[in-house]
């Protein structure tokens, strides 16, 4: 299986920086997010896949029983999933205004600072 | 001796009062002014005793101390006599600085920046620490830009300020380089050490690049050729300013930097031929572009580069007799050249030209100003008994000991060059019928003759008075040889082969003289020639680094977002390539967990998702194949223990596309933007990252590089945090201020969105 997702990943990551390539703002964004969800993937995987063994204790224990699935890669990627939410919504309102204001969905006539 | 510093430091202290003192007195503070250098040449001279009973002045305390350091001074015989010229010819600088820029709304300016230079030259002579040193060369370089660019208005003045600054500031650099490389070879920052050390220098193998970098900053500060053109341009300066730091101080600190390190550096045949080439070039040049000038000061100007040259090949041969006729020659200098810029600028000041070729008659005008121009002349031209003439026929025996002919030839002919110019500036324009200048010459203040005549006499007295002469450079000569050294000097040496030379030179200069005009007219040659010289080299130079500085602006600046995009993303190929293939070893394709049937459809819909998004030409297509995207690696989430990730994966997904609905229809539609080519390209770079980041993954699952924390958080959630979801403990209690950072990043986005949806532009007109 992780040689699956292995290949998955790098599929992700292809897209991703593929769209992040385009000139078009839409795409830019796309491409982010399959950028995020690459990452975060990888992350992921390389913690060690454990299949069906949630880090949950369970009522009456004080600890988790071996095995488990490894808790700190998943505080990290729960992390990341709200941080690029957050990024993804403001870049999404910035490139809606940007758009407006320049009138395209083009990433080369956004060269300078002047509108 | 903490009289040293405070001496060094006092005009840096009355430059902070000088803007006050010309508020009050206008353009008589430079006679107030003038006190404190009057009482520092009494100073410094008071401690020539000291000096040359082998047991100097010094003074040390810690600065820097762990990286050694030290702001320490050490006046002995060398560093007394240049602080004597600087703080003796400095006083009547100022005092002529001051009927010269008379009503000049910036003259306290003027003051304030003398003041500073006058210090910062002290500092350089008198430190005794290397850095100490660099730092005042530094401020030298920085106050001669500031009295260049005095005239800030003009362009001209701009340019050479920033000329001067760029040449003096870059040997500076080199020199600062061969100082530490010095220090390291000696192992001791003080001069007053590293001079007595001067067999374990010369055998280290740092000696050449030391040497080197240290005659960088020499020649450019002392305007050797190649790099003599900055000082005929600094002419642009204000009078005061050419002839105080342009003719008898600073242009000096690199000939006083060669001297300093004669007994350390100084003897060897590198030392020997590159001084002496380089000061010939140097001699050869400013004197044969000396004559070919009309405008008073470029006649000065180009024959103090001749002399400097002098004074760098005296250095080079380094005999005895050289470095006594050096010292001479560098006093007597200082002195006549010193007056004849001020009588230029007297002259300039009262007929309102400085044209060689258009005065004539002006004894008359200004007969206080011609007698110390025919007295300076005359010293210029060594044909009087003063010092200077002493200085010549040491320099000649110096020349003519060393057996070189090509340097004696070259010696006469500067020294016949040094004759036309003291005749035309010390005799031709005051002599003649009355020639009809711009105004009508009458005497120029008193503030404005006394420097020149007193220090033309002075020139004249130490000549006449040659055992005192001695007496005052004899530790001098000492600090520069390294040794005791017993000096006589006297005017009459004999009928000999000196003397005949210098007849012949003197010959030789009168000629050129009496036919002034025709050598002007065949000099115009020269000045054609002149126009491919270094002064050109430095303006393609500097216009090389402003193409190369637009040309890499264009590109690395390009403003389109993808090419920063590529940059960072070929940077990390390049790095984490070459990291994951210099590991050597390829990664273990051993799966731990096997493949499931819903795990590969999982696995598949990812993959078709992402595909789907690149390749959908709508918009909505590609937003639906992105939530597909997310959904899959939400799937993995579930599968492999992870529901909290899955949920909030979902969640954030959904929002998402929420998000994107709401105002894809409000974006314009997909369009075929890019060309066919670049769509190739960027397809195969991202398929290469892809592999390269699959490849990854595959290493990564195989390399520990620190053991695993988690099990402290499978132990202590319950017992330290109360909570049975490990994952929620290390959010909201271990990591807690992580989360609470998180929480305020997606307030802040929410903040800049809302702004962003509420700011219009178009209201707003571009400025």
């Amino acid at each position: 299986m992780e040689n699956l997702l292995a290949l998955v990943i790098g599929v992700l990551y292809a897209a991703g920086i593929y769209m992040m390539l385009r000139r078009s703002l839409v795409k830019l964004i796309i491409g982010l997010a399959l950028l995020s969800n690459a990452a975060n993937l990888l992350i992921f995987t390389s913690g060690g896949l454990v299949p069906a063994r949630p880090p949950l204790i369970a009522r009456g224990e004080s600890a988790l029983a071996a095995p488990f699935a490894d808790p700190l890669p998943q505080a990290l990627i729960l992390t990341a999933i709200v941080i690029s939410f957050g990024v993804m919504a403001f870049a999404l309102v910035l490139f809606y205004r940007a758009a407006e204001e320049a009138g395209a969905d083009d990433l080369d006539r956004l060269t300078s600072t002047d509108t | 001796m903490t009289a040293l510093p405070l001496a060094v430091l006092s005009p840096f202290a009355l430059s902070a009062l000088a803007p006050w003192a010309h508020a009050r007195l206008k353009h008589h503070a430079g006679w107030l002014l003038a006190v404190l250098p009057a009482i520092l040449t009494a100073f410094f001279g008071s401690l020539m005793p000291l000096a040359a009973s082998g047991a100097p002045a010094s003074f040390r305390t810690p600065w820097v101390a762990s990286a050694g350091v030290m702001f320490s001074f050490h006046a002995d015989g060398l560093a007394l006599l240049f602080a004597v010229l600087i703080s003796g010819i400095g006083t009547f600088i100022l005092i002529y600085a001051g009927g010269y820029l008379k009503g000049h709304p910036q003259q306290g300016r003027m003051f304030v920046f003398l003041l500073l230079f006058m210090g910062s030259m002290l500092g350089v002579v008198l430190s005794d620490n290397l850095i100490t040193l660099f730092v005042f060369w530094e401020l030298t370089s920085l106050t001669s830009y500031l009295l260049i660019g005095f005239n800030h208005e003009q362009e001209r003045s701009r340019r050479a300020a920033l000329q001067a600054l760029v040449v003096t500031g870059t040997g500076g650099l080199a020199m600062l380089a061969g100082f530490l490389l010095l220090g390291t070879a000696a192992g001791s920052m003080e001069l007053s050490e590293i001079v007595e050390k001067g067999d374990q220098i010369r055998s280290a193998a740092l000696y050449l690049p030391v040497l080197i970098l240290v005659l960088m900053g020499a020649f450019t500060k002392s305007a050797q050729f190649p790099f003599h053109h900055w000082l005929p341009n600094a002419m642009e300066a204000p009078t005061p300013v050419s002839a105080y730091l342009h003719s008898a101080t600073m242009v000096k600190a690199g000939v006083f930097l060669l001297a300093r390190l004669t007994p350390a550096l100084g003897g060897t045949p590198e030392w020997e031929a590159s001084l002496t080439v380089f000061g010939a070039a140097t001699m050869l040049a400013g004197g044969a572009l000396a004559l070919v000038k009309t405008d008073l000061k470029q006649l000065l100007a180009y024959s103090t580069v001749a002399s400097l040259g002098f004074m760098v090949m005296l250095l080079g041969i380094g005999s005895p007799y050289a470095v006594k006729g050096c010292l001479v020659f560098l006093t007597a200098h200082a002195l006549y050249k010193g007056a004849l810029f001020m009588v230029a600028g007297a002259v300039d000041h009262e007929t309102g030209t400085r044209d060689a070729s258009a005065l004539s008659g002006l004894r008359t005008g200004m007969p206080f100003t011609a007698f110390a121009a025919v007295l300076a002349g005359l010293a210029m031209a060594g044909l009087g008994p003063w010092l200077s003439f002493i200085g010549k026929e040491l320099a000649l025996e110096a020349v003519l000991g060393g057996g070189n002919l090509w340097l004696t030839a070259v010696t006469v002919l500067t020294s016949a060059s040094f004759v036309t110019v003291a005749g035309v500036t010390g005799l031709r324009i005051f002599s003649g019928p009355p020639s009809a200048a711009p105004k009508k010459a009458h005497e120029a203040p008193l503030s404005m003759w006394i420097g020149p005549v007193w220090l033309a006499i002075k020139g004249a007295l130490l000549g006449l008075m040659a055992g005192k002469a001695a007496a005052f450079l004899a530790p001098a000569v000492s600090s520069v040889l390294g040794r005791p050294e017993q000096m006589k000097l006297a005017l009459w040496h004999g009928v000999n082969a000196a003397l005949g030379l210098s007849a012949l030179s003197i010959a030789l200069g009168a000629a050129a003289y009496i036919g002034w005009d025709r050598v002007r007219s065949a000099g115009r040659l020269g000045d054609t020639i002149l126009k491919w010289g270094p002064d050109r080299l430095y303006d393609l130079s500097l216009d090389a680094l402003s193409a190369l500085a637009r040309g890499q602006t264009r590109v690395v600046q390009s403003g389109y977002l993808r090419y920063y995009l590529l940059a960072v993303i070929l940077t990390v190929m390049t790095l984490a390539g070459h990291a994951l293939y210099s590991r050597g070893e390829p990664p273990v394709m051993v799966s731990t967990v096997p493949v499931t049937a819903y795990g590969a459809a999982v696995a598949l819909m990812i993959v078709a998702s992402a595909i789907a998004a690149v390749l959908l030409d709508t918009r909505l297509g590609a937003i639906a194949a992105l939530g597909g995207a997310g959904g899959g690696v939400a799937l993995v989430y579930v599968m492999y223990g992870a529901p909290d990730l899955a949920m909030t994966q979902f969640l954030v997904e959904t929002l998402t596309i929420i998000l994107f609905v709401l105002i894809i229809f409000k974006l314009p539609r997909f369009a075929r933007l890019s060309r066919p080519w670049s769509r190739v390209r960027d397809g195969l770079i991202s398929i290469a990252a892809g592999g390269m980041m699959a490849y990854l993954a595959l290493v990564a699952l195989h390399v520990d590089l620190h053991p695993p924390i988690s099990s402290y958080f499978a132990e202590n959630s319950v017992p330290a945090g109360f909570g049975r979801n490990v994952v929620n403990v290390i959010l909201v209690d271990f990591r807690a201020l992580d989360t609470l950072g998180e929480i305020s990043v997606l307030g802040l986005a929410g903040l800049g969105a809302y702004a962003l949806l509420k700011l219009r532009l178009s209201g707003r007109k571009a400025v």
